[in-house]
């Protein structure tokens, strides 16, 4: 019966004598997808604005007070909050530039005739694959001070990495950059491979210099994926938790989760932890828009 | 790229072999470290400077498995006689393993973390696939009104910052009882993953050419049966590196899990740096449980190379 209902919908479909039309298809393939993502993911960020407008504290029993706009003016006016912001910000930048240079360094040494290519750009991939939470765990043993291999190697004696407030935070970078420059790479060499050999022929032929190659054929033509690259791993270094927060407990790496993970779930600041959220969240907002339109951009190519 | 003409190109060449060479070394070695550790002999793991040359023991899986507590005094020679090998290496580390009062040996918090995150990993990857098929199918076949925008609405869902998702989810689970449970966790991962999934299924179903199906739909199928007999087997690689795309995600997820669990649905990312924290921790164990939980990963990696960029770019880079 519910057939019959639905064919009337769409009686052009060359279907819709057997079977369900095409239309019916359609929503019954799409939209169970949009609500589960509705109901679990966009429910729960209406849930926490409405909380954002209050004082809510989830370890107390006492009832919600509307307090306006209030937390985003305490948040905002806040120069520790800000303090967290400055942190990420010099996080992002440090791991990511630092990805860049190692992954696209290592992208041009690849980009030739190499015995075991594929299996050395395999091994190679390995630490983006593992698991964030356990790489933070064994680096700490590798940066260990006294038996870590990390200052062994380097002959750096007890250098603190860790517990030295102002090196902690390259320590963590340096293990992002560990396991995201690999990604770079990948990208990298994809756009690499793809730049057509007769320019490099031709750039050849009029006897330009290798600078003068790179800078007016390789760049240019690597830049749009290497700008998805660059895009990507900057939201995903601003959202950064798991690595910092296994890493090192000090002040000075307390990026924007740690703090908002701390106010909701140790200091149960639930209201003023939701109005943190969204304004974390309209920041991702902000960079994935740029994201999607620059995936939509090399797509079209 | 272009052929190796003169000498001189062929000395750079070698010098970038080299450099290539010595860079994946310096890569794997912390990779290396951790796998040796697990084999170390407890005295050798924290060493100054640090142990290189040993030899291995298993001793570390035994104690990753089995409770353990200190010994007090050396256990008689009749008892050491009696005791099965693995339980003789516990006893070798100066500690004992914890029986029943049956004489059950007793587990470690492991295996059953381990088997959370198969348990949860597994059953959202099964559902992402599954869901995302369809959609990606959905999209890629049909008109639908504001594409874009709800392709960008399914891929910004996956881009929250998982701390921020995790608030809100944490009051509902709270008020409905889906805190520290298996379905919770299912449920946040499936959600994060789908999205994942029908941007990665879009891209390899739009490769299937259209033609396939218009000729089934001739010949007599239904769009459904066009749908599972051409369709789903075309793209039966497109589904098999996507599926472990998804389960490596739910693997290798930290913070809903700390978040949303704590004991019964703990899975093994939280609770294995929970091990380090207090006195002297044995890394040793540490090691071989993080060794363990890898060695997954480090499989379908080498499986899945050939579709790591796809993947690592939600399908919109191809080799």
């Amino acid at each position: 019966m519910a057939t019959a209902v639905l064919t009337t919908l769409d009686p052009q479909s060359r279907a819709a004598s057997r079977g369900m039309s095409d239309l019916s298809i359609r929503n019954l393939f799409i939209i169970p997808t949009i609500v589960f993502l509705i109901v679990f993911n966009i429910f729960p960020l209406l849930y926490s604005l409405g909380y954002s407008f209050t004082d809510f504290r989830a370890s107390s029993s006492a009832p919600a007070n509307f307090v306006g706009l209030q937390n985003y003016r305490d948040l905002l006016a806040d120069p520790f909050i800000w303090n967290n912001f400055t942190i990420t910000a010099k996080y992002v930048i440090v791991s990511v530039v630092g990805q860049v240079i190692v992954g696209f360094g290592v992208a041009l040494l690849l980009n030739r005739d190499i015995p075991f290519k594929g299996l050395l750009t395999t091994l190679l991939l390995l630490p983006m694959m593992l698991s964030m939470a356990v790489v933070g765990l064994f680096w700490k043993l590798l940066y260990d001070p006294s038996f870590g291999i990390i200052n062994y190697a380097l002959g750096l004696g007890t250098f603190e990495w860790l517990s030295n407030p102002n090196m902690a935070l390259y320590a963590v970078a340096l293990t992002d950059i560990w396991m995201w420059s690999p990604f770079v790479m990948l990208l990298s060499l994809a756009g690499l491979s793809a730049v057509p050999k007769h320019l490099y022929e031709a750039a050849a032929i009029d006897r330009a210099g290798s600078f003068y190659t790179f800078f007016r054929i390789t760049l240019p033509l690597v830049a749009p994926i290497l700008m998805i690259a660059i895009i990507f791993r900057t939201m995903e270094a601003f959202k950064t938790f798991d690595l910092a927060y296994i890493l090192t407990s000090q002040p000075t790496t307390e990026v924007i989760s740690i703090r908002l993970y701390k106010m909701a779930f140790q200091e149960w600041q639930t209201g003023m932890s939701c109005a943190l959220a969204y304004i974390v969240l309209i920041m991702v907002l902000a960079i994935t828009n740029i994201y999607v339109k620059y995936l939509n951009k090399v797509k079209e190519r | 790229m272009a052929a190796v003409r003169t000498s001189g190109e062929r000395t750079t060449n070698r010098l970038a072999i080299v450099l290539v060479l010595i860079i994946t070394m310096i890569f794997l070695a912390p990779i290396y470290w951790i796998a040796s550790t697990a084999f170390k002999p407890r005295n050798l793991a924290t060493t100054i400077p640090p142990t290189v040359i040993f030899t291995p023991e298993i001793s570390p899986f035994v104690k990753l498995f089995t409770k353990r507590s200190q010994l007090r005094a050396a256990p008689t020679p009749e008892e050491y006689e009696a005791a099965p090998w693995w339980e003789r290496l516990v006893f070798d580390g100066g500690e004992k393993v914890v029986r029943s009062g049956r004489g059950e040996v007793q587990l470690s918090g492991y295996p059953s973390r381990f088997m959370n995150s198969l348990i949860v990993a597994i059953t959202s990857t099964v559902l992402a696939v599954g869901m995302g098929t369809f959609t990606a199918y959905g999209f890629s076949r049909f008109k639908v009104k504001g594409e874009q925008d709800l392709l960008f609405f399914i891929l910004s869902t996956r881009m929250l910052p998982p701390v921020v998702v995790a608030i809100p989810m944490f009051l509902m689970y709270r008020a409905v009882g889906l805190n520290d449970t298996h379905l919770g966790l299912i449920i946040l991962y499936t959600a994060f993953n789908l999205s994942f999934a029908v941007w990665l299924m879009k891209g390899f179903i739009d490769e299937i050419p259209k033609e396939y199906e218009e000729a089934a739909l001739v010949d007599g199928y239904t769009r459904m049966q066009a749908f599972f007999k051409i369709v789903i087997p075309e793209a039966a690689t497109g589904i098999a590196a996507t599926a472990v795309f998804c389960f490596i995600t739910a693997w290798n997820e930290y913070a809903f899990a700390l978040i949303m669990t704590n004991r019964r649905a703990q899975t093994a990312p939280p609770f294995i740096p929970s091990q380090v924290g207090s006195g002297l921790p044995d890394w040793t164990v540490i090691a071989s449980g993080t060794l363990l939980f890898l060695l997954p990963v480090a499989i379908f990696t080498f499986l899945l190379r050939n579709h790591l960029l796809r993947g690592m770019s939600f399908g919109a880079i191809r080799k």
